[in-house]
């Protein structure tokens, strides 16, 4: 890029001296504006560093930490861990030494255990099955939206991500009214004589289908829009000369083409339903076991942060494959758009 | 203009002459509407097997619009299309015995060049091994065996065209439909591969019906031309008849340059017609008579290539087709030049000359007084 | 397919139908005088006057729009620099990593961010004693955190679709760089700074989970309230709050489409009028 070459920020703020500021005040500031343009730190380097180093404190350094804390022991003190690197002084010799004590047996625990492989299980079975139901309900509407008038796309995306910007967690409780017993849907299903009143789908694992579907369903939609509002309508009419029913054309054109969006909308829903807390909590009955909830309950009700950490960190080894795959769409998006 | 046509094979037959000859294409009556506006308006055309027709018009004239309810992706309001005497209106695309090739080529971007030409075939289930035998033979036909692996945002411009063009031609349609398939390409690529289209069109005795606006390249390749003005088809003929004897000011001022004459007819005869033109300033003198009646105020059209300039008065005198003038722009060309003359009448008239000789012996320079004239032949009479 | 009929208008009139029911059904049972709010037993606004004596709740609320006014202005600036950097700085060491550190916060779910945080402001504290206790400022930060990364996203994306030919003309021109931004880019990029904040803002104003594992005793957020008391069954009060909520952000983003697209509008207009005008 052309601008690398151009001067950088600073240039303009460290020439000069400002009237009315003693020179050594200038001198100084011209000094520490020397100092930071030598470690790259000003003007291109400043943009760069400020949320980089944020990210890093605040992003990566926590894994870190939540790594180094699975391995240590449970213990009743303030913080509930022990230290898994010690400094001990070895009062006979007259020294120090380091001890590093990896505590094992929590992630042992996560592998005979069956209710962490359970819930794993079953969680990665919700989300897959929640993402299903999303692209299912989602690709229809995507689409007909990218057929829709060019005036009308917009407002209709609009209504898509509206619901996204009321709170999230009112419109899983809105849920609670509808599916329990006695609630709407119980009624309405029970005016026509299917159920009777008493019958409820809240509590079930239906009903945090229902609602991660409900949550995450604009997720979905938006990049499969994105795709499919690009393809050139002309390549269906190419397929459909060359001999494709309009299905046909749909399954060879349209599905493929529109794969970076299904790629990109299912992670989008995916990798989040599987660390789900509050649908499962609120809609799930007792047993619907998933693994952001246990993970809750490990920190907060056993207040066993080792296991939490433990099952953080399992959770996390599930997702990074599909986090690195939702990294390198995303890239790849954002260079075909650089491109066109 | 310098018109290049491709001189076709004499023994080939112009069907359109004969009688008893049975179109392959034929459109009868058909209107296209897209709300109130007529986008086809009232077309009927006969096309024979093995032709290379060419619908020419402006922007917006319903060439596309023609083409796509031949292929069928647009339904005619009104009228019938039959192909090889079978009625088609109704049929759809994916079921018509059609090939189209688009204007921006609408390669699929996922698949590579070979997937993209054989993505016909597999959709007539022919055996896997029969598609890569004839895919392999269709880019060698186009030149492209070396790209069969490539994708098509890895392939210039001019081959891209030429993989739109072999996926077109792969299933061997008898009706190949193109739409300005050369529209992309610079004027040297495009000029290339006018000629191979002709001779791909001739080796595989296809029917094509292409679309364009240019008319040069209408000219060079097609063996007849439809000119459509606002939904209308305004002419049909060869390139020659539309050229030499155009049935309208709009069809001679849309092909090529002319230069127009307004008059007023002052003496028809079996063999001859006089008119006298202000404008000229002169009487013009045409060797063929006209059905108008003495006076009728008509134009006349000459070509600016018919014209002859010279310093000296004309041999053939009478003041018939011949006139004076100033010089009052030159463009060199190469091949020729075109001269801007101011008549004395105030009317300018372009007039091209080939440049036999070396430039710097040409006696003709700006504001030289110049005599111009032209045959009897030279002129058309154009109703206005 | 111009008009919504067939399979697919079907398809999108139950897609809307899905999404805006649950909302418009929750908003009528609030003005339902019963307390079991799906049973119907006359109309009344009882609960919006009990709302406002809930002092918990509005403290909560007050609370929360503190933090996700604050986190969303740091997440701006922070998202800002982010977005410009990936968008025009091209290749630049550690671009993978900073790319990477910026989406994976889109997808990561809040439990594991949530724990990671608290884990590390604790280790913080026991390190350097700050932060001193958890409350609103780890609130804050946490929500920095998260939310900067969607700003940047939009930036960026902002960015890569605009033309970058006017801010290489104002440096053709003299400009410097810092110059250029406050000039050119910043006004051009400003609906997406402007859609950033707010994304931003309701993000915090919504987070349960993360606001959970890293709040102090007496930081309570407004979500953690509804939570407790959602955990225990359907409440007309919350029917009343969801009401106010749903239609104060639906005026809100409306008010703010409007503003967005005038702007807009006004902004390509002038950006075809630099390019042809010159
Ligand atoms: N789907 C449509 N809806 C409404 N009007 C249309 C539609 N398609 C074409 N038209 C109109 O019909 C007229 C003819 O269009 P057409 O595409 O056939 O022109 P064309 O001769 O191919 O022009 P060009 O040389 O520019 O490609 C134009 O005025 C166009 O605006
Ligand atoms: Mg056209």
């Amino acid at each position: 890029m052309s601008r690398n070459g151009f001067l950088p920020l600073g240039d303009r703020m460290s020439g000069g001296n400002p009237p009315g500021v003693p020179a050594f005040l200038s001198t100084a500031a011209a000094a520490v504006v020397a100092l930071l343009r030598r470690v790259g730190l000003w003007g291109r380097g400043l943009v760069i560093a400020a949320p980089y180093l944020w990210l890093f404190l605040f992003f990566l350094v926590p894994f870190l930490i939540v790594f180094r804390i699975s391995f240590s022991d449970a213990v009743i003190a303030q913080p509930p861990y022990s230290d898994i690197v010690q400094l001990l002084e070895d009062t006979d010799l007259e020294q120090w030494k380091l001890q590093i004590t990896l505590n094992l047996s929590t992630y042992l625990r996560l592998l005979t255990d069956d209710l962490y492989i359970y819930a794993y299980l079953s969680s990665l079975k919700m989300a897959a099955v929640s993402t299903l139901l999303c692209l299912l309900l989602g690709y229809p509407m995507a689409y007909a939206i990218a057929r829709a008038k060019p005036s009308m796309r917009g407002p209709l995306m609009m209504l898509i991500i509206l619901p996204f910007w009321t709170s999230f967690l009112i419109r899983v409780y809105a849920w609670i009214g509808i599916l329990k017993a006695n609630g709407v849907l119980a009624n309405m299903l029970g005016a026509v004589g299917l159920v009777d009143s008493n019958w409820e789908l809240l509590y079930s694992d239906v009903a945090v289908y229902i609602g991660i579907t409900y949550s995450y369903l604009p997720f979905m939609i938006l990049p499969l829009y994105a795709t499919l509002e690009k393809l050139d309508p002309v390549l269906l009419e190419a397929a459909a000369d060359l001999g494709c029913k309009p299905w046909e054309a749909f399954l060879k054109v349209t599905l493929p083409l529109s794969l970076p969006g299904i790629v990109a909308g299912s992670l989008l829903v995916f990798i989040p339903a599987v660390g789900e807390f509050v649908i499962p909590e609120l809609l799930g009955g007792p047993d619907t076991l998933m693994i952001g909830r246990v993970l809750w309950n490990e920190f907060f009700s056993n207040r066993d942060w080792p296991v939490a950490s433990a099952v953080a960190i399992a959770l996390l080894l599930f997702l990074v494959v599909p986090i690195m795959v939702f990294q390198y769409v995303q890239a790849r998006q954002q260079d075909g758009e650089e491109r066109r | 203009m310098a018109t290049a046509q491709v001189i076709r094979n004499p023994a080939r037959l112009e069907p359109w002459q004969d009688p008893k000859a049975v179109p392959y294409v034929r459109i009868e009556k058909v209107t296209k509407r897209f709300g109130d506006f007529v986008a086809v308006d009232d077309v009927s055309l006969s096309i024979y097997r093995n032709e290379f027709f060419a619908l020419l018009g402006g922007s917006g004239s319903g060439k596309t619009t023609l083409l796509r309810m031949l292929a069928g992706f647009e339904r005619p309001s009104e009228g019938r299309i039959f192909i090889d005497g079978v009625d088609m209106t109704e049929v759809p695309p994916y079921e018509r015995p059609v090939n189209m090739m688009f204007q921006s080529y609408a390669l699929f971007p996922h698949m590579s060049v070979e997937q993209n030409v054989a993505f016909g075939l597999k959709q007539d289930r022919m055996p896997a091994a029969q598609i890569r035998d004839r895919v392999a033979e269709m880019l060698a036909l186009v030149q492209l065996d070396r790209f069969a692996k490539r994708r098509p945002h890895q392939l210039s411009g001019g081959q891209r065209q030429r993989v739109a063009l072999a996926r077109a031609l792969v299933k061997r349609p008898k009706l190949l439909l193109l739409d300005e398939p050369l529209g992309a390409l610079d004027k040297r690529l495009r000029e290339k591969t006018q000629f191979e289209l002709v001779n791909l069109q001739e080796k595989l005795g296809i029917t094509f019906i292409v679309v364009t606006h240019d008319q040069e390249e209408a000219m060079t390749m097609s063996s007849r031309i439809a000119v459509m003005n606002q939904g209308y088809i305004v002419q049909t003929g060869t390139p020659t008849e539309v050229y030499e004897y155009p049935g309208s000011r709009f069809v001679a001022e849309f092909i090529g340059d002319v230069n127009m004459f307004e008059g007023r007819v002052v003496e028809d005869e079996p063999d001859h017609v006089l008119i006298r033109s202000d404008e000229a300033g002169c009487d013009l003198y045409i060797n063929h008579g006209v059905p108008m009646p003495i006076g009728t105020q008509v134009s006349v059209a000459v070509r600016p290539e018919k014209v002859l300039l010279s310093k000296d008065p004309p041999p053939d005198g009478g003041g018939r087709n011949a006139t004076r003038g100033i010089v009052r722009e030159i463009a060199y060309l190469g091949d020729a030049s075109i001269y801007i003359i101011q008549l004395h009448t105030g009317k300018t008239v372009r007039v091209t000359a080939p440049n036999v000789t070396r430039r710097v012996d040409m006696p003709l320079t700006w504001d030289d007084e110049v005599h111009l004239s032209w045959r009897p032949f030279a002129g058309v009479v154009l109703a206005q | 397919m111009k008009r919504f009929g067939g399979p697919l208008g079907w398809a999108l009139w139950f897609g809307y139908a899905f999404l805006y029911v649950p909302i418009f059904l929750l908003m009528l049972y609030s003005f339902n005088e019963n307390r079991l709010v799906t049973v119907w037993s006359g109309f009344s606004t009882k609960w919006y006057g009990e709302l406002l004596e809930n002092t918990q709740l509005l403290d909560a609320a007050y609370l929360s729009l503190k933090v996700a006014a604050i986190s969303a202005s740091f997440a701006v600036v922070l998202g800002t620099l982010a977005g410009l950097a990936l968008a025009r700085f091209g290749r630049f060491r550690g671009r993978m990593l900073f790319g990477g550190m910026i989406t994976a916060p889109l997808v990561m779910p809040e439990v594991i961010t949530g724990l990671s945080l608290l884990l590390l402001f604790v280790a913080l504290e026991g390190l350097v004693g700050w932060p001193d206790g958890r409350g609103v400022t780890t609130i804050t930060i946490a929500h920095t955190t998260f939310a900067m990364a969607y700003v940047a996203v939009i930036v960026q994306s902002r960015l890569s679709s605009m033309d970058d030919s006017l801010e290489e003309a104002a440096m053709d021109l003299g400009a410097r760089p810092a110059k250029v931004f406050f000039v050119i880019t910043l006004p051009i990029i400003s609906p997406a700074i402007v859609s950033g904040w707010l994304l931003a803002f309701t993000l915090s104003l919504d987070d349960l989970v993360i606001a959970s594992f890293v709040s102090g005793p007496g930081s309570t957020t407004l979500p953690m309230v509804i939570f407790s008391s959602v955990r225990l069954g359907v409440s007309p009060q919350i029917n009343a709050l969801a009401t106010v909520i749903v239609l104060l952000v639906a005026t809100g983003i409306f008010v703010a489409t409007l503003v967005l697209a005038r702007q807009e509008r006004q902004r390509k207009r002038d950006e075809q009028m630099a390019l042809q005008g010159g």
